[in-house]
């Protein structure tokens, strides 16, 4: 009995890493992040203050991406993500999070354009419906 | 390890003992902490997506285009991501041990974090003395929900902050200490990710027409 039960006591013990998941910082990394951060955030506002293209969903697609990009660059640069801190955990519960994200955001956005679409009284049903 | 552990009935007669804890001291404050920050956003995710179906309802009011600032939303942008690198440079100094310079990056911090909120609140001070309180439609009920949200977690990151400048001071870099400071740094650099999002989705698409 007290075998069985010591068996199933040690399962989880084998992902054995090693401590320290975060390597030190470096003063390198930190200057990378910042000229990297810096660009990115000049050029969204430069783009939207300068009016640089004629169409809205282009300028909208553009500075979006770039912000995706720029928060990649703080995770790797500023929080020092990466796939061996923590033994993978971190990396595990981030990936976790950002489906969540998207699933909230993209999800949101799509059912409630399409419940307003829908739900847009016309002057005809008002009138037919008694 | 895991070997002594498959074959139990070998030496299931003698008495084995783990040391299962061993790594928390150095772990496992930083991954909950982690789990923490991925909580909170899934928090801010909920905020954006309220924005996203909301942002563009005026109820015949002002719109981003008429009230946003961009200047002074650059100036704040920038006042962020200056306080993020000066507490990379804060911890840079802790690795060093140096506990003077340490303190004086965590300071010039939490001044940068301070001109954050000082421009922040102006902002929505000016909004609701033009009328575009909170209560005027839609969009300006989500836009001062999720931006006051952040605001409120850099207000109490700047408290967080100053409690951790007085625990540094009086206690030096203890092993304690040093955690506290990784994980204030983690939270500071979250919310610089958060505004990523904010300055993005809600001031830039904000204005476009």
């Amino acid at each position: 009995m007290s075998a069985a039960h010591d068996n199933h006591d040690h399962g989880h013990d084998d992902h054995h890493d090693h401590d320290g998941g975060h390597p030190p910082s470096t003063l390198k990394g930190y200057a990378t992040g910042l000229i990297l951060s810096v660009i990115l955030t000049a050029i969204p506002f430069w783009l939207v203050m300068g009016k640089a293209f004629g169409s809205s969903s282009t300028t909208a697609f553009v500075i979006l991406g770039f912000a995706a990009v720029q928060i990649v660059v703080h995770m790797v640069y500023f929080l020092h993500m990466n796939a061996r801190a923590e033994g993978g955990w971190s990396m595990l519960a981030l990936i976790f999070t950002l489906v969540l994200v998207v699933i909230t955001l993209s999800g949101s956005m799509w059912v409630m354009f399409h419940m307003n679409a829908n739900m847009m009284p016309s002057m005809h049903d008002m009138r037919v419906r008694p | 390890m895991s070997e002594l552990a498959l074959n139990p009935a070998a030496d299931a007669a003698k008495p084995r003992y783990y040391l299962r804890e061993e790594h928390h001291p150095e772990n496992g404050t930083l991954l909950g902490f982690w789990l923490y920050l991925m909580s909170d956003c899934l928090v801010f995710a909920c905020l954006f997506a309220v924005y996203g179906v909301l942002g563009r309802s005026y109820a015949a009011g002002p719109s981003g285009a008429d009230l946003f600032d961009l200047p002074l939303v650059a100036v704040n942008t920038s006042l962020l991501l200056l306080s993020s690198i000066t507490y990379g440079f804060a911890v840079l100094e802790m690795q060093r041990k140096r506990l003077r310079a340490t303190l004086l990056w965590l300071g010039i911090t939490g001044l940068f974090g301070l001109g954050f909120l000082g421009l922040e609140l102006y902002e929505f001070a000016h909004l609701i003395h033009e009328g575009a309180g909170p209560q005027r439609s839609a969009f300006l009920s989500s836009f001062f929900t999720l931006v006051g949200t952040h605001g409120l977690h850099v207000t109490f990151g700047i408290v967080w902050l100053v409690t951790l400048m007085f625990q540094l001071g009086r206690h030096g870099l203890t092993g304690a200490n040093r955690r506290r400071v990784m994980c204030l740094s983690m939270f500071w650099h979250f919310l610089d990710v958060v505004w990523i999002g904010v300055f993005t989705f809600v001031y830039l698409m904000g204005v476009l027409p």
